[in-house]
């Protein structure tokens, strides 16, 4: 019966959908030819999950719930696009006396101020990378470098950037300079004792062969334990991704430059919500963007590591 | 002390220890002795297999051996020559698989002489015969981790033997495959033994794994580590493990084991009530 009821089925769908198939084929040939189409399917549940998180928005707005002077909703905030833009037009008008109409678009203000930030949490991101996995292999390599500058990292680790703010200032005035700094500062200590766990908890028995097969210290540093480590120090990097975007914020709204955190900021002193809102927006496409090629970048680094997500799913 | 004496053995012996010991964390408050005064002869060729309850020392012998670790007591020579450093002459294989994920299979057959700054050509004809020898040149160019648990101890068997070791160690190798598998890799190692000729040393607490391959058993007493008794297998290769001889030996070094598991429980039960 139910081999019966199949067989009906997809007559009738091959019928309709006859002049559709063409478009379908295009489609699925577009997606395979991509990357298969999970890709299709991740991007449609981001969709969802953020149509409903401002659905949800605009429906305390409907109901009158939201404020919208003080709490906008996506439809208000996201209407007026030239308008908002024009805002992020810091770059020049951070120079004394350049009026609010010259310059880049306001299309080409988000972008510049944009790529400003980003280039500033990368640059740190790497800085802080290349400078806290060479500084942990030596702390690990050598037992003097261990005891001489272990102490004032894990004395200097737990002390919050903004702390660090003042001294970004003094040190590199405005610019870019204080901004990476803050980022920098903001993940070094953490990542300096996070490889040294990393290299802490490598297996032994990778070690125990590589001496036995006659390699030498340093070749067991560079042959076994970096490799060994990488995995682990990824995650890591992801984890301080998004504390590199909210340092970096904070380094630019306090005048050390010209950049998201500057827009945040003046929205703030010319009380405009929407513009508030409309910035939070870039900056989470941004770090998302962000989070994801360093995935992406994760992935094709670390060939080895199986997918295990999948796996913890099916549960 | 047996050491302080001048050694008597052949220098032309696989392995040789003379009074050895360990304690581990000698000297603190967490010291534990994990092996005494082990005198043991190893000829070239002999397959010899480590019997004892768990904890007993015996992986930790066999660290002494490979020189990973340093003897607290005793002194060990592998061909006349003292051990004081690992040596590619004498490959230990884990229980555990200790592949490197990161490095394609031919490419961990081929770490040592990665190490000794081979060229990709020889590295890859090496790795291509040891892996011959394992009958898995196929998977040169898989990655571990798309392996199966023999598999990968099989790989981790070609490499120790690209070394050309003369004393292959060996801790557990198999203990983590189903038994189906274990019977078909101990039949793997017996090839592979007689054909590379070198001595072998096998950990394991399972009885019947020692009468499949030892020409001699080296049985522990539980901790510290002694050497209760030395049991020749005599019966002739191939085995037929069925046969009334190889049933009546298993039974005999069950009877030697089964004292020593009795005490380790005692200890381990008097520990518990002390902690
Ligand atoms: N690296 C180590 N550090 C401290 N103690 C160890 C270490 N390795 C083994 N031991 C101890 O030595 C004893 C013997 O261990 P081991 O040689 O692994 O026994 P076996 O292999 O016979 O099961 C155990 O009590 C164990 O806890
Ligand atoms: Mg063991």
């Amino acid at each position: 019966m139910a081999v019966v009821t199949r067989d009906g089925e997809t007559g009738v769908a091959a019928g309709a959908s006859r002049p559709a198939a063409a478009t379908r084929i295009l489609a699925s040939r577009l997606f395979t030819s991509m990357a298969g189409l999970d890709w299709l399917a991740k991007i449609w549940w981001t969709c969802l999950s953020i149509s409903l998180f401002a659905g949800l928005w605009e429906l305390c707005w409907a109901m009158g719930w939201a404020d919208e002077k003080l709490l906008p909703p996506p439809h208000i905030f996201l209407s007026n696009l030239t308008e908002q833009g024009k805002f992020f037009n810091t770059a020049t008008r951070w120079q004394v006396g350049t009026s609010m109409d010259e310059g880049p678009s306001a299309f080409e203000s988000v972008l510049i101020t944009g790529a400003a930030t980003t280039a500033r949490v990368f640059a740190g991101l790497v800085i802080a990378s290349v400078l806290a996995i060479g500084i942990g292999v030596l702390v690990r390599y050598y037992r003097f470098f261990d005891r001489l500058v272990l102490p004032t990292i894990t004395l200097l680790s737990p002390v919050s950037p903004i702390a660090w703010l003042p001294v970004a200032i003094f040190l590199f005035g405005i610019g870019n300079a204080p901004a990476i700094f803050m980022v920098v500062v903001a993940l070094f200590f953490h990542m300096v004792l996070a490889t040294i766990n990393q290299i802490d908890t490598v297996n032994t028995n990778f070690i125990n062969v590589a001496r036995t097969m006659g390699a030498s210290k340093a070749q067991i540093y560079v042959r076994v334990i970096i490799p060994a480590i990488l995995p682990g120090m990824l995650q890591v990097l992801r984890m301080n991704l998004f504390g590199a975007w909210m340092v970096v914020l904070v380094a630019e709204s306090t005048g050390v430059g010209y950049g998201m955190g500057q827009v945040i900021m003046l929205a703030r002193n010319t009380f405009n919500p929407s513009l508030v809102f409309f910035t939070i927006a870039v900056i989470g496409v941004l770090g998302f963007t962000f989070d994801w090629l360093l995935r992406l970048a994760q992935r094709r680094i670390l060939y080895w590591l199986p997918d295990t997500a999948e796996r913890l799913r099916g549960l | 002390m047996a050491s302080e004496n001048a050694p008597h053995f052949s220098s032309k012996d696989a392995v040789v220890c003379r009074g050895v010991g360990k304690t581990w964390a000698a000297g603190t408050k967490r010291a534990h002795e994990a092996l005494r005064d082990i005198d043991l002869d190893i000829k070239p060729g002999e397959f010899v297999v480590f019997l004892g309850p768990s904890g007993c020392g015996k992986s930790t012998l066999l660290y002494l051996i490979a020189g990973l670790e340093d003897a607290t007591g005793g002194d060990t020579w592998s061909f006349g020559d003292k051990v004081e450093t690992p040596s590619p002459e004498r490959s230990l294989i884990f229980q555990e698989t200790s592949l490197f994920p990161w490095l394609t299979v031919w490419q961990n057959v081929s770490f040592g002489l990665a190490i000794r700054g081979a060229s990709q050509e020889e590295r890859r004809k090496v790795a291509a015969e040891a892996l011959q020898r394992v009958g898995l040149i196929a998977a040169m160019d898989k990655r571990p981790d798309e392996l199966s648990g023999g598999m990968r101890q099989r790989v981790a068997v070609a490499r120790a033997l690209a070394m050309r070791p003369k004393v292959l160690l060996m801790d557990e190798p198999f203990a983590a495959l189903d038994v189906q598998t274990r019977a078909r890799m101990q039949d793997f190692l017996l090839d592979v033994w007689r054909d590379s000729g070198a001595s072998v040393l096998f950990v394991t607490h399972h009885i019947d794994e020692a009468v499949a391959l030892a020409d001699r058993v080296v049985v522990f007493t539980s901790r510290p580590g002694r050497i209760k008794t030395i049991y020749p297998i005599d019966l002739p290769r191939p085995r037929n493990l069925f046969s009334r001889e190889a049933e009546a030996m298993r039974i005999q070094l069950t009877e030697l084991l089964r004292d020593e598991v009795d005490r380790a429980f005692a200890e381990q039960e008097a520990f518990a009530v002390s902690a």
